[in-house]
């Protein structure tokens, strides 16, 4: 005597994402503290010193947050216009920041007012940071030119007027104090050396420079600009290495994960990549939900602040160890467990005489009921409303196992308006899947035969059946296109190779359409 | 049929189990049942066969015991005689010549020396009425008797078996013929007639399709064609009958049976459900659900602990008091039921294909299943489930049919196409690969692929890859394209593993393929469009060639192998033989045969060509090189031959004859119309098989107990020593039971027996052989003793004269063969036998004081 064969329920590849090392990593961050800022944040820096805070740039302010803390532990408001690029120099000591009045300030962080104010820039600066030795300063302006200043003396050291458009983006090597980088809209990058006038090296990105990233190796320079990012071995004379094309708006802000092992890029597209750096693929993404400025990696990943256009911060803590150790550690304490495998571990001995118990074979509901031929009953099992929402593919299942045994009219018939509207809308939600789409169409007719005498009755099922000619409407449009398009696709490649062999796959979309485009006339004749 | 002196065409395996009800024996160790020629004997057990009663010359169509010797049974055919046999040994006791057909055979122990049977009425083979004769077995020590002495009873009666019962110890029997059941009582002489209406306001069927009768009560059960169940009752008055109807099966009862005291009903029908209904409480009802197939026959043990079931996949149940199945004795499945339904020219069905790994034939069984059959066994060996639903025993439901199959070369993957189409909807197709595996040692599922081609699949094959990294499998299908599909392995590691996915969709201007073939070494690609053949490198997917031959689509393509791996063959419709050479593609040679199967072996160079002609199939077998056939056989069977496979021998023929040389590695298995399994053998490989299938007798007659053991090892060591003068030991040991003294201790309960001291010596004196007695002459008497023994027990149990003058007859050649073995000894021997005696005396004593 053979066993019941449970119902198969069919496995579809999954649509989302893959679970990988990556998304595990990325995903094990808390639920975001966001925080309203006065304008749009442009920056975001780390203090290189523990506790590592962090400074915040946006509008006319530059607000430094503690680790934890919602509010801000200092607020540099000295500016007489919108402040950019509030940089902490390796120390954590002082702090630089530029300004859209031209004039670029240096802070104490525990202080209030500006130690120094460099003059000498005629227009807005963008770009400000420190050299490697701690006593220069290095800033970039919209007057195309960038200069380096002396911080004791407040004097300025040189002047290199090269680029051609706003300087937006630009870096210190953290290696060499005579070193700095920087990118400009006039799509160019340039290398400069401090001991020489001259740029020492430029490269042409293609695009305007919008932010710039050295690797801690300083062999290999990141540059973002309009919708690339683009990598280049400094080390060969700046030949580009790969350019990356992930996003569909402009790139804005690159940072590197502390481990140098991902690459994250944010864009005014919304989201966050995050790119392997051995093989450049993305692995994982972050939505936000307005366009990204600004985005800062602490150090050892612990937190990710992202500064978007609609002046809000928001910051992501990792969860500690002892956090996501407690989730699996209440699940393994749960009591019963223990008493499920009593004695099933026990090994039996030599000399034991083993009594085999038959195995008890446990089945689903909706198979318990498939089982004793309760037909409508296992259709209303498994269109219970945790298993109907959450795996659609097990009431399709059954319906289709129900339609082969020839019992599925039976099953769908006699039914009251509330079993009937549940039936409705469940069909309304998978119809037009495409994986369910062959079996929900049948019974779909199937429902409009059996309950056609009493169109008209209900209200509810009225206006079910008026979303679902609804529905079958816009699907039928968007099939349409969608053969439109790949009948455009077809030429273009016939055009295009002569002759490759096309992998024709229209034919799928053909057939789905006249399917549900028959159904269609059906149930609209229904519905006069 | 026997055309070349030494190959021959032969029936294989697929025996027919379950034509006739089975009977099992009354100590419920054996069960008999009719298959084909001969009636075959099972071990309930073991489920093995341990032997065939042959002698019949035409189809058996019943097997029944003797009522008066439990012993022997009956058996009767359309070869017109009825025979009678000791089932234990397999010795055909007589032969009851009745002179035409019998189609089945009834008796009853009221009735002595005369047997039932149902012969075509007026004598004539071809008469569509039958009638149910009595037949008195003359009593002569002839072996074969004439026995032409009918006495009719019943006229116009079913010759199907179960139509038919004896009621009540023989006291009256039961017939019942579409609408009408008719009930003869044998002291009365008078027969009742009882009929029913064509059929009821509900649409219900009406008519009788078993009868079974209450062994102790006046009732009759009856089952009907729509499924309901009627149990007549006080049917010795014309009009006062009356009967309750019992209504549970939604098909037809095919059989039913009482329980031997009569106190359960059990019926069976298309729905593979056992129901037993206990009898004057008809509620309740207990069920043996999913025996697997349509059930045909029920049999009941005489002593009511077995029953056994037979169903329509040619499998016997055997039940244990309905609730366990305790075993399954399966033949292989015959696939009949398909051939049936398909349209002409596609027959919806696996090829024929040989497990690489097991050796075993591969194809249709159980719907869903691919069966597994071991060629060198004759046996089932697995059934595989391929579609994994639970099936829907009712009549008129589409349901999933495997269609196609393949191994790959290796036999570590297996790709399936099942199939189930509906009136109204489409067709739905599943592309299912299964890889082997090693621990559990059969198929596991490793990839469904659902509606892989938007038609019908036409071919399916793998490529014979050397190199196991790259297994690909090439489907074609009537929606015009061909699909090739790659073991895949995952990006992420977190996967459970690889699986397949496609790697290449091709086509030929818009024509549909029809057949697919890898060359041998998996170079090159054929497929066939129509009448164009494509070939393909599968490595960069570029068309490399075409080649076509007109008129006529390509049926069947094949490459060459070994030395002829540079041809490519193709029949057409249009019966032309094509041969093309593929470092010239150019047409080698044609020629014009209508070919319905044209199929290579794997381990040679030959070829066989299965052509139809006149209603007949010719088979040649040559090699593509090579302009003369090397064997050709005209009329291998009637009817188209569309299935055939090579299966490799396990051990290689060394004929060195030319016309069978081409049997040596492989041998050529094919599937008749009527879907028997037939094969090509040698009259070598004959005389072998002979030989050893007399060494398969099984002996499980004696129960291991540790008595056993312990007597057991006496008897061995007894049997050792008689070993080099003795030509009798090689005959079965005597039952320790024979002893007198032993059998008291056994039987005595324990409470009467005197103090185990007092036994013990008495115990052990009836076990020792006293040295006095010497070994021929004590032979001799033990012999006779026991012979003698056994002779009373006949005698005890029944008071038959035949079968003592028969058992009488064998302990007298024993007697004498014990005889001429005795003097033969030596004295020498007789000193060495001695000494042994005494050795085993010591180790009995040692035993005692232990």
């Amino acid at each position: 005597m053979a066993s019941f064969k449970p119902t198969n329920i069919p496995v579809y590849p999954k649509l989302g994402e893959k679970v990988t090392q990556d998304t595990l990593y990325w995903k094990n961050y808390k639920a975001p503290v966001q925080i309203k800022e006065f304008g749009a944040i442009t920056n975001i820096d780390f203090s290189p010193v523990t506790p590592h805070n962090f400074a915040v740039t946006a509008f006319t302010r530059i607000h430094i947050y503690g680790p934890f803390s919602q509010e801000p532990v200092k607020t540099f408001t000295r500016f007489k216009d919108t402040a950019y690029c509030g940089r902490f120099r390796s120390d954590g000591q002082l702090l630089v920041a530029g300004c859209e009045d031209s004039v670029v300030r240096l802070f104490d962080v525990g202080g209030k007012v500006a130690l120094r104010m460099f003059r000498g820039h005629t227009k807005a600066v963008h770009v400000t940071d420190f050299t490697s030795d701690r006593y220069q300063i290095l800033t970039g302006s919209d007057d195309y030119t960038c200069r380096l200043w002396d911080i004791p003396n407040a004097t300025e050291l040189n002047v290199y007027q090269e680029h051609t458009d706003y300087i937006r983006c630009g870096i210190t090597s953290k290696l060499n104090r005579d070193l700095f980088i920087t990118g400009s809209y006039d799509h160019t990058l340039k290398v400069f050396d401090a001991r020489v006038d001259k740029s020492v090296m430029s490269m042409d990105h293609g695009q305007p420079i919008e932010s710039l990233l050295l690797y801690p190796s300083e062999g290999l320079l990141v540059s973002a600009g309009g919708r690339y990012v683009k990598v280049w071995d400094l080390l060969k004379g700046g030949q580009p290495l790969v350019s990356l094309r992930n996003h569909h708006k402009t790139v804005t802000c690159l940072a590197l994960s502390s481990n140098g092992q991902r690459l994250l890029s944010a864009s005014l597209d919304r989201h966050v990549k995050v790119y392997s750096t051995t093989n450049y693929k993305v692995v994982h993404n972050f939505d936000y939900a307005a366009s990204i400025l600004s985005l800062a990696l602490a150090p050892d990943d612990e937190s990710i602040v992202v500064g978007m256009t609609n002046s809000i911060l928001s910051i992501k803590h990792r969860k500690s160890p002892e956090e996501s150790r407690e989730i699996s550690g209440q699940q393994r304490r749960r009591p019963s467990y223990r008493v499920f495998v009593k004695g099933k571990n026990y090994v039996p001995k030599q000399d034991d005489y083993l009594v085999s118990k038959p195995v008890k074979q446990y089945l689903a509901k909706y198979d318990k009921q498939l089982k004793k031929f309760n037909v409508s009953k296992a259709l209303d099992c498994a269109l219970e409303k945790w298993i109907r929402l959450r795996n659609p593919e097990v009431p399709v299942a059954v319906i289709k196992e129900l339609d082969r045994r020839g019992t599925l009219k039976n099953a769908l018939a006699g039914r009251d308006e509330q079993q009937l509207s549940r039936l409705l809308s469940f069909l309304i939600g998978n119809l037009v899947d495409m994986r369910f789409a062959p079996v929900l169409v049948v019974a779909a007719e199937m429902i409009l035969d059996i309950y056609r005498s009493i169109l008209g009755q209900s209200p509810v099922i009225d206006r079910q059946l008026l979303r679902m000619q609804d529905l079958l409407e816009r699907e039928i449009d968007y099939q349409k296109e969608l053969v439109e398009v790949l009948g455009m696709l077809d030429t273009m490649f016939a055009s295009s190779l002569p002759k490759m062999e096309v992998p024709c796959s229209s034919g799928f979309f053909v057939q789905n359409c006249s399917v549900l485009s028959g159904f269609f006339c059906w149930i609209s004749c229904e519905g006069k | 049929m026997v055309e070349h002196g030494d190959i021959r065409v032969v029936h294989r395996g697929g025996s027919k189990i379950d034509f006739r009800q089975p009977v099992i024996t009354n100590d419920s160790r054996f069960l008999l049942c009719a298959s084909g020629e001969c009636v075959k004997v099972f071990s309930t057990s073991t489920e093995e066969c341990i032997h065939d009663l042959q002698g019949h010359t035409d189809l058996v169509t019943g097997v029944l015991l003797r009522p008066s010797n439990h012993l022997q049974v009956y058996s009767c055919s359309i070869d017109g005689t009825v025979r009678l046999w000791d089932f234990t040994d397999g010795i055909l006791i007589k032969t009851y010549v009745i002179g035409c057909p019998v189609y089945s055979i009834y008796a009853s122990a009221n009735h002595e020396g005369v047997i039932f049977i149902v012969v075509p009425m007026l004598g004539d083979k071809r008469s569509e009425l039958f009638q149910l004769v009595a037949v008195h077995l003359p009593q002569s020590g002839d072996q074969l008797v004439e026995s032409r002495e009918l006495s009719a009873v019943l006229s116009n009666v079913s010759s199907n078996p179960a139509d038919i019962a004896f009621g009540r110890g023989g006291e009256y029997i039961a017939s019942a013929k579409g609408l009408q059941l008719k009930v003869f009582f044998f002291k009365k002489q008078k027969s009742y007639e009882f009929s029913l209406k064509e059929d009821n306001k509900k649409g219900g069927l009406n008519t009788f399709t078993c009868v079974a009768c209450h062994p102790k009560d006046d009732c009759i059960a009856t089952g009907h064609g729509d499924g309901k169940i009627r149990l007549w009752r006080n049917f010795n008055h014309k009009k006062e009958y009356t009967y309750s109807t019992l209504h549970w099966h939604h098909n037809a009862v095919s059989s039913l049976c009482f329980t031997p005291e009569g106190t359960n009903l059990l019926s069976g029908g298309v729905e593979s459900v056992l129901v037993q209904w206990r009898y004057n409480q008809e509620s309740q009802r207990d069920f043996l659900p999913r025996l697997g197939a349509a059930i045909t026959h029920i049999a009941v043990s005489p002593d009511g602990a077995l029953f056994c079931t037979s169903h329509s996949d040619n499998k016997i149940t055997i039940i244990q008091s309905c609730v366990k199945v305790s075993a399954v004795i399966q033949g292989l499945v015959k696939v009949l039921r398909l051939m049936a339904r398909t349209k002409e020219g596609e027959s919806v069905q696996t090829d024929l294909i040989v497990d690489p790994r097991s050796k075993a034939l591969v194809l249709n069984g159980k719907p869903g299943h691919l069966q597994f059959y071991s060629l060198q066994r004759d046996k089932l060996l697995y059934n595989l489930d391929i579609v994994q639903q639970e099936y829907i025993h009712e009549l008129g439901l589409e349901q999933f049919e495997v269609v196609k199959a393949a191994f790959d070369a290796s036999g570590t993957w297996l790709a399936t196409v099942e199939e189930r189409k509906q009136k109204s909807a489409e067709l739905e197709v599943n592309l299912k690969l299964w890889a082997f595996d090693e621990q559990t040692q059969s198929f596991v599922l490793n990839t469904t692929i659902s509606a892989p081609h938007e038609a019908r699949i036409t071919a399916m094959c793998f490529r014979q890859a050397t190199d196991s990294q790259t297994t690909m499998l090439v489907s074609t299908s009537k929606d015009g394209h061909f699909k090739a599909w790659q073991l895949a392995t995952p990006a992420h590691t977190e996967d459970e593993g690889p699986s397949w996915s496609c790697d290449f969709v091709g086509t030929y201007h818009g024509l549909v393929p029809e057949c697919c073939c890898f060359s041998a070494d998996s170079s090159l690609l054929a497929v066939s469009f129509q009448e164009v053949v494509t070939v393909w490198s599968p490595t960069s997917w570029e068309l490399l060639t075409t080649l076509s031959q007109p008129p006529g689509a390509i049926r069947d393509l094949c490459f060459g192998r070994l030395s002829c791996s540079k041809y490519l063959l193709g029949t057409t419709a249009k019966n032309l033989l094509c041969c093309w050479n593929l470092l010239t593609c150019s047409l080698e040679w044609s020629t014009s045969m209508d070919i319905s199967l044209l199929l290579a072996d794997p381990l040679s160079e030959n070829m066989a060509a299965f052509c139809c002609q006149a209603g007949c199939t010719d088979l040649f077998v040559f090699k593509p090189s090579e302009p003369r056939p090397l064997f050709s056989h005209k009329a291998v069977c009637s009817g188209t031959v569309t299935r055939a496979v090579f299966a490799p021998r396990e051990k290689m023929l060394d004929s060195c004859e030319e016309n069978s040389q081409w049997l040596n590695r492989s041998q050529l298995h094919f599937l008749t119309q009527y879907m028997d399994l037939m094969t090509f053998t040698t009259k070598a490989e004959d005389d072998r098989l002979m030989a050893s299938s007399k060494q398969l007798v099984i002996d499980d007659s004696v129960a291991m107990t540790p008595f056993y053991l312990l007597l057991g090892k006496h008897r061995h060591q007894q049997q050792e020593n008689q070993d080099p003068m003795s030509s009798l030991s090689a005959e079965r040991t005597p039952l320790p039971q024979s002893s007198v003294a032993i059998k008291e201790l056994l039987q005595t309960p324990a409470h009467v027996l005197p103090s185990t001291s007092f036994l013990c010596s008495m115990f052990v004196q009836s076990l020792l052989i006293s040295v006095t007695d010497l070994s021929g002459c004590r032979e001799n008497n033990k012999k006779a003793e026991e012979e003698m023994e056994s002779e009373k027990e006949e005698e005890d149990s029944e008071q038959e004269m035949e079968s003592s003058i028969v058992r009488s007859e064998q302990a007298a050649v024993s007697v004498q063969s014990a005889e001429c073995a005795a003097p033969a000894l030596t004295k020498a021997q007789v000193r060495e036998l001695r000494r042994l005696k005494k050795l085993d005396h010591s180790w009995l004593a040692g035993l005692l004081d232990s």
